[in-house]
C-alpha cells in the first residue's frame, strides 16, 4: 500500500508554497476581482502542476517512458511553437479597440511612446541585478503593460521566468488604480492636475477607420519588421471591426475568440510555475521590477507631456500622459477620476482614452522593437 | 554587469528612438487620414 502514500512522502516544500500561491492567486481572482480571467487559471494550473507525480505535465514513468502532459502539450503549441495563443488573443483584442478618439486627436499617439521608457529602464535596472539580457529584456516588457506581449517577448526570447512574468504582468495591470495614482503624484502638483483640456474631436470617416489599421501595419512592418505578427494580428482584428461587411467575425473575435484563448491562456502558462523554478529569490526580484516598470511607464508619461507643454500653446493635462500604458481601459478611468478629484469640472476621459488607445498600438511596437533589437546584442 | 548594464542603456537609446521613428511616421498617417477627410467634406 506504500504506493497510496507515494504522492504526499514526495511533496517538497517548494511545492507546498506553489500551493499557497496557487490559493493565494484564486483568492485574489475571486474576492478581489483582479484579472480572474487569467489569475484564476494561473492559480488552479499551479496546483495542478505541483502536485508530486501529475498527470497534467509530462512525466517519465517506469516500464512506459514518457507519458505527455496535456500543460505541456497545450504550451508547446499554443506558445512556444509560434506563440499562437497571444498573438490569436490580439486579433480579438483588436476587434474591441476603437481608434477613433486617437483618429480624432492624433497628438494623443505621442504619449503612446513615451510611457513605453518604463521598458527600457526596468532592463537596465535588471541586468544591475544580475539577470542576463535576454532575461532583463523578458522582465522589463512587463511594463508594457499588455499580458500578451508580456508572455510573446518572454517566449521569444526563451527566458525561463515566463510564468512570474505572466503574473506580474497581469497583476500589476490589475493594480493600476493603485499604482497609477501614486506614480502620477509623485511628480505632479495639484495645479497641473487642474489644468483643464477643452475636447474638440474631429469627425473621423469610416475611410479612415478603415485605411489606419492597413497602414499602420505596413509602416510599422517596415521600420521594426519584427513587430508584423504582433501589430499585424491587432490590426488585422481592428480592420475585421472597421470594415463592417464582418459583423459577425468581429462578434465572434471580441467574445469567442477572445474568451476561448483566456480560457486555456492562464493554465497553459501556469505548466512555466513548478516549483524547483518559480520558488527562488529571481521571482520575487521579478515582481519587484514588474512594479517598478508600472511607476516608471507612468512617470514617463507624465514627464513627457510637461516637456510637450513648454512648446504648444494648449496645455496638456501632464496625467494624460501617464493614460500611454496599454492597460485598458483602466488607465483612462483613473485619470478621468483623479482630474475629478483636482477640480469637479475637469472631464479628461475622452483625452486619456485616446493616449490609453495609443499606449496599446505603442507597446505592441515595443515588444516588436525589443524582438528585433535584443537577439543582435546578446 | 557594467558592460550589461551599459548594453541594456545602449538598447533604451535605440529602443526608444525605433518606437518614436514607429509612432511620429503612424503621426503622420492620423493627420493625413484626418485631412482626407476634411477634402472630402
Amino acid at each position: 500500500m506504500d504506493f497510496l502514500l507515494e504522492g504526499l512522502l514526495a511533496t517538497t516544500w517548494k511545492q507546498l508554497v506553489m500551493f499557497g500561491v496557487g490559493s493565494l492567486l484564486i483568492y485574489l481572482a475571486i474576492t478581489k476581482k483582479l484579472e480572474p480571467a487569467l489569475l484564476l487559471p494561473i492559480g488552479f494550473g499551479a496546483i495542478l502542476v505541483n502536485l508530486p507525480f501529475s498527470g497534467a505535465v509530462t512525466q517519465m514513468m517506469d516500464g512506459i517512458g514518457e507519458v505527455p502532459g496535456i500543460l505541456d502539450w497545450l504550451f508547446n503549441l499554443g506558445i512556444e511553437a509560434a506563440e499562437a495563443m497571444p498573438l490569436l488573443l490580439f486579433v480579438g483584442i483588436g476587434a474591441m479597440i476603437d481608434f477613433g478618439p486617437l483618429l480624432a486627436n492624433p497628438k494623443l499617439i505621442l504619449f503612446g511612446a513615451a510611457a513605453q521608457w518604463g521598458i527600457f529602464a526596468t532592463i537596465s535596472l535588471a541586468t544591475l541585478l544580475g539577470f542576463s539580457l535576454s532575461d532583463a529584456a523578458s522582465i522589463g516588457i512587463i511594463g508594457a503593460a499588455d499580458g500578451p506581449t508580456s508572455i510573446l517577448v518572454s517566449q521569444v526570447l526563451g527566458s525561463k521566468y515566463i510564468g512570474p512574468i505572466a503574473i506580474a504582468a497581469y497583476s500589476y495591470m490589475a493594480l493600476v488604480p493603485i499604482i497609477q495614482p501614486f506614480a502620477i503624484k509623485l511628480v505632479t502638483t495639484k495645479k497641473e492636475r487642474m489644468i483643464k483640456m477643452p475636447y474638440n474631436p474631429r469627425s473621423v470617416s469610416k475611410r479612415a477607420k478603415i485605411l489606419f489599421p492597413i497602414i499602420v501595419t505596413i509602416v510599422s512592418g517596415y521600420v521594426a519588421p519584427a513587430s508584423v505578427s504582433l501589430v499585424g494580428m491587432l490590426m488585422f482584428g481592428n480592420l475585421i471591426r472597421e470594415c463592417t461587411v464582418l459583423d459577425t467575425l468581429s462578434t465572434a473575435a471580441q467574445t469567442v475568440l477572445v474568451n476561448l484563448i483566456t480560457l486555456l491562456l492562464g493554465i497553459t502558462i501556469a505548466s512555466t510555475m513548478k516549483a524547483e523554478t518559480f520558488v527562488t529569490l529571481q521571482t520575487i526580484m521579478i515582481m519587484g521590477l514588474g512594479l517598478l516598470a508600472f511607476i516608471f511607464d507612468s512617470i514617463a508619461g507624465v514627464v513627457f507631456a510637461k516637456i510637450l507643454n513648454l512648446f504648444v500653446k494648449n496645455k496638456v493635462n501632464p496625467m494624460v500622459g501617464a493614460a500611454g500604458i496599454s492597460a485598458f481601459p483602466m488607465s483612462a478611468r483613473v485619470i478621468q477620476r483623479m482630474g475629478l478629484q483636482a477640480d469637479s469640472q475637469n472631464h479628461l476621459l475622452m483625452h486619456a482614452v485616446g493616449a490609453n488607445v495609443a499606449g496599446q498600438i505603442a507597446s505592441v511596437i515595443a515588444g516588436g522593437v525589443i524582438l528585433g533589437l535584443v537577439p543582435g546584442m546578446i | 554587469m557594467q558592460s550589461l548594464f551599459n548594453t541594456s542603456l545602449i538598447l533604451m537609446g535605440k529602443g526608444m528612438l525605433a518606437i518614436f521613428v514607429v509612432i511620429f511616421l503612424i503621426f503622420f498617417v492620423l493627420l493625413f487620414l484626418g485631412k482626407t477627410k476634411k477634402k472630402e467634406e
